[in-house]
């Protein structure tokens, strides 16, 4: 059999994906881009949320060294309000592959006074996460952080190169972009910075389902619709189910049969009405969407620029 | 479904942006919700129009002057194809983004502003593109709707692109050239009733047409190590494979080898690609693979078919595309990074620089500054294994890298 990666058309196993993108040539791009980072750093770490991209980033990684094991550890910045679907997926993963997996947490970086936790009626801890993030690089020294990131996702993150260097405080300096060419990726940095990795930096979220879709990867089940306890605000559909979205009294919980695009803090990820209970309702769901992924992130709607300046305070 | 990457090149406010934008809105690939944005921008603006560069232009620098700074990759499909668009900067002091643009890129899309014409910038454009090897141009003459779709216009144009080409010695290259007006739609993805003269295709029509075949360079197979793979476990105790992305044509198993730089022979034995094997793997795929016989081959080094060797060389020269405001000066120490191999490089000499309007007026220069092209020599420290540019797109290109910075400073195309 052969292995062709440009043209769909001749990829004999890939003949049932005829209406994706070109994720065979995709998966082949993430490979050499994670073997880059194997070679290239000392101590590379793959950040991971739990969410549709870093499981894929994981799935990737798995196939970029087999038979090796993953040759670096997994790291989640937990935020302390996440779905309890995606911890204890989290969890077992981690065990089915033997990995290392580190965890951080919000909750330390609020209790040491570091960062402030937001309140009233948008609050959230997404924008939070980064000064974890920071302390953890810098705890383990390590130089190369892999995220699920793609330039899809958000204007900002369609201006990131895939090695993505970061000044010693972790910075973006989005003006100042090292050149990247072809295939070629320069890893070369100095003691103190690090390199933020994208590997999916050229997928669409179709692309993503439909991988997911393809290599029967197994996903968290707030991704499917289910019946959940919600309330409404500003045409979104919020979670009610843990207390950890601000709600007013006047904001009725209802129940709906929802699913969720994306697994951000709880706090600043809405549901979406569907009735996609298996990959092949989401993957037409999404193909047939007019609403944008991060539509459903509040964090993105507070202004034009809400990504590029978390990402310039070193978010990822 | 096939992808076709497209770099745009155009001068500032020939509307590259709203040239995307207008795509993106006519194929319906803008959501709802990032279209509602443009709308409520372009009315907190002021405009009387939708302002699609919003929809591309992601820094804040970018909004407030109106300008494309750095490269941002744009995704959309139709029922043919997949495609990602590079949108790169028209500015001259972003040339550098420019070439990181286009050069993942298999076709491109020049703006002209018809009102304008065929300026220096224009030059720099194709000239870039020319450099980088892409096969399919198309020249958009953009703000029809300026010029009151001239048809004398849109000639006088083309005629003065045409003679552009005659002034330096180009590849050979398809050119198209098609009126448009981005901001009213003309042209772009729709036919145009304004343009009753034109009967070519439409921007998309063009693009949905391309014969990908025909866009792409293949070249011989080259096969560099990237990582070599040793699970010693104990199911795999014995293993030892040789992962890297094959480059150009295909390699099988049972096919001869050679490995270089030691030269040594053998065959390959398997190729994976995760847990399972194949016969071919071929160009662009990132696999795994073993040998017959037991050689020592580590990162950088390179396996090629045996009859099919590439130069093996302690120098070369190359035509590079300088980008960083330290200067390049004869007798400077750079890494050089071919593919994933790193070598020392010193700039033995720096011949024939481009002259800024590329007019085809070169000069004698010794060094170079940011955003400056030039043939250039240099001697390794060690041999690398080479194609020229022309004849391999990968194995012909490298980066210059910084030694005291570690920056990404040129990038260089090799020609002899």
């Amino acid at each position: 059999m052969n292995i062709y990666t440009t043209d769909l058309s001749l990829a004999p196993e890939l003949d049932s994906l005829k209406d994706t993108s070109n994720v065979n040539a995709l998966e082949n791009e993430a490979i050499y881009i994670l073997r880059e980072v194997a070679a290239q750093f000392e101590k590379p770490v793959l950040l991971f949320s739990g969410g549709k991209d870093s499981i894929t980033l994981v799935r990737l990684a798995q196939k970029a060294f087999w038979p090796a094991k993953i040759p670096f550890p997994l790291m989640h910045i937990d935020t302390g309000h996440n779905f309890s679907e995606t911890i204890e997926f989290r969890d077992r993963l981690v065990e089915e592959l033997g990995v290392e997996l580190i965890i951080r947490k919000v909750q330390d970086s609020i209790n040491q006074g570091k960062v402030k936790e937001e309140s009233g009626r948008y609050a959230s801890r997404n924008s939070l996460q980064t000064t974890t993030l920071l302390d953890a690089i810098e705890e383990f020294k390590f130089d190369a952080c892999v995220g699920g990131a793609r330039r899809d996702e958000e204007k900002a993150r369609a201006k990131e190169r895939i090695f993505s260097v970061r000044d010693d405080f972790g910075q973006w300096d989005e003006r100042n972009q090292r050149p990247e060419l072809f295939d070629m990726l320069n890893g070369q940095i100095e003691l103190g910075q690090n390199v933020r990795v994208f590997p999916i930096s050229n997928w669409t979220e179709l692309d993503v389902w439909s991988y997911i879709q393809e290599e029967h990867i197994e996903i968290p089940s707030i991704y499917f619709a289910h019946r959940r306890k919600t309330f409404l605000r500003d045409g979104m559909i919020w979670s009610a189910d843990d207390n950890i979205v601000f709600r007013e009294e006047n904001e009725a919980v209802e129940e709906r049969m929802v699913r969720f695009r994306t697994v951000g803090d709880m706090s600043c990820t809405a549901a979406v009405l569907s009735d996609a209970i298996s990959i092949d309702k989401v993957v037409s769901e999404i193909r047939d969407s007019s609403i944008s992924e991060r539509g459903a992130r509040i964090d993105d709607k507070r202004s034009e620029a809400a990504m590029e300046k978390r990402k310039q305070q070193g978010y990822f | 479904m096939e992808v076709l990457k497209i770099a745009t090149a155009g001068s500032v406010d020939d509307g590259k942006s709203t040239l995307i934008g207008r795509m993106l809105y006519d194929t319906r690939s803008l959501t709802s919700d990032k279209l509602e944005a443009i709308e409520k921008t372009s009315k907190q603006k002021g405009y009387d129009y939708l302002d699609f560069s919003l929809a591309t232009d992601g820094l804040v620098a970018e909004r407030e002057q109106g300008i494309t700074i750095d490269v941002a990759h744009i995704y959309f499909s139709t029922e043919k194809k997949s495609y990602i668009i590079a949108d790169t900067p028209g500015h001259v002091e972003y040339t550098r983004n420019m070439v990181t643009g286009a050069s993942t890129s298999q076709a491109a899309i020049i703006l002209i502003d018809a009102r304008k014409g065929v300026i220096e910038q224009t030059n720099r454009h194709f000239f870039i593109n020319n450099l980088l090897r892409i096969k399919d141009v198309v020249v958009a003459i953009n703000k029809m709707d300026l010029v009151d779709y001239s048809e004398e216009r849109y000639n006088e144009i083309k005629a003065d692109f045409q003679g552009l080409m005659a002034k330096r010695d180009y590849q050979e290259q398809r050119i198209t050239f098609i009126p448009v007006s981005a901001l009213k739609g003309d042209n772009v993805v729709n036919k145009s009733e304004n343009t009753p003269w034109y009967n070519g295709d439409t921007l998309l029509g063009h693009l949905e047409e391309l014969d990908m075949a025909a866009v792409s360079n293949v070249g011989t197979p080259r096969f560099p190590v990237q990582y070599v793979v040793r699970p010693k476990t104990e199911e795999h105790h014995d293993f030892r494979g040789f992962a890297g992305k094959v480059y150009g044509g295909e390699l099988s198993v049972g096919d001869e080898v050679v490995a270089l730089p030691s030269q040594t022979r053998s065959r390959i034995k398997e190729i994976y690609f995760y847990d399972k094997k194949y016969e071919t793997a071929s160009r662009r795929s990132s696999v795994t693979i073993t040998l017959e016989d037991e050689i020592n081959l580590s990162r950088g080094d390179m396996l090629v078919r045996a009859n099919d060797l590439p130069t093996i060389e302690k120098q070369f020269t190359a035509t590079i595309s300088w980008m960083d405001s330290k200067q390049l000066t004869a007798g400077n120490k750079y890494v050089v990074q071919h593919g994933v191999n790193k070598v020392l490089a010193k700039v033995e000499t720096v011949h024939h620089k481009i002259a800024p309007d590329y007019s085809g007026l070169d000069t004698e220069a010794n060094t170079l500054g940011m955003n400056d092209i030039a043939q250039v020599s240099f001697r390794l420290n060690k041999p690398i294994f080479y194609d020229k540019f022309k004849e391999h797109r990968t194995n012909g290109s490298f980066i210059l890298i910084d030694t005291q910075t570690n920056n990404t400073v040129g990038a260089g195309f090799i020609s002899s």
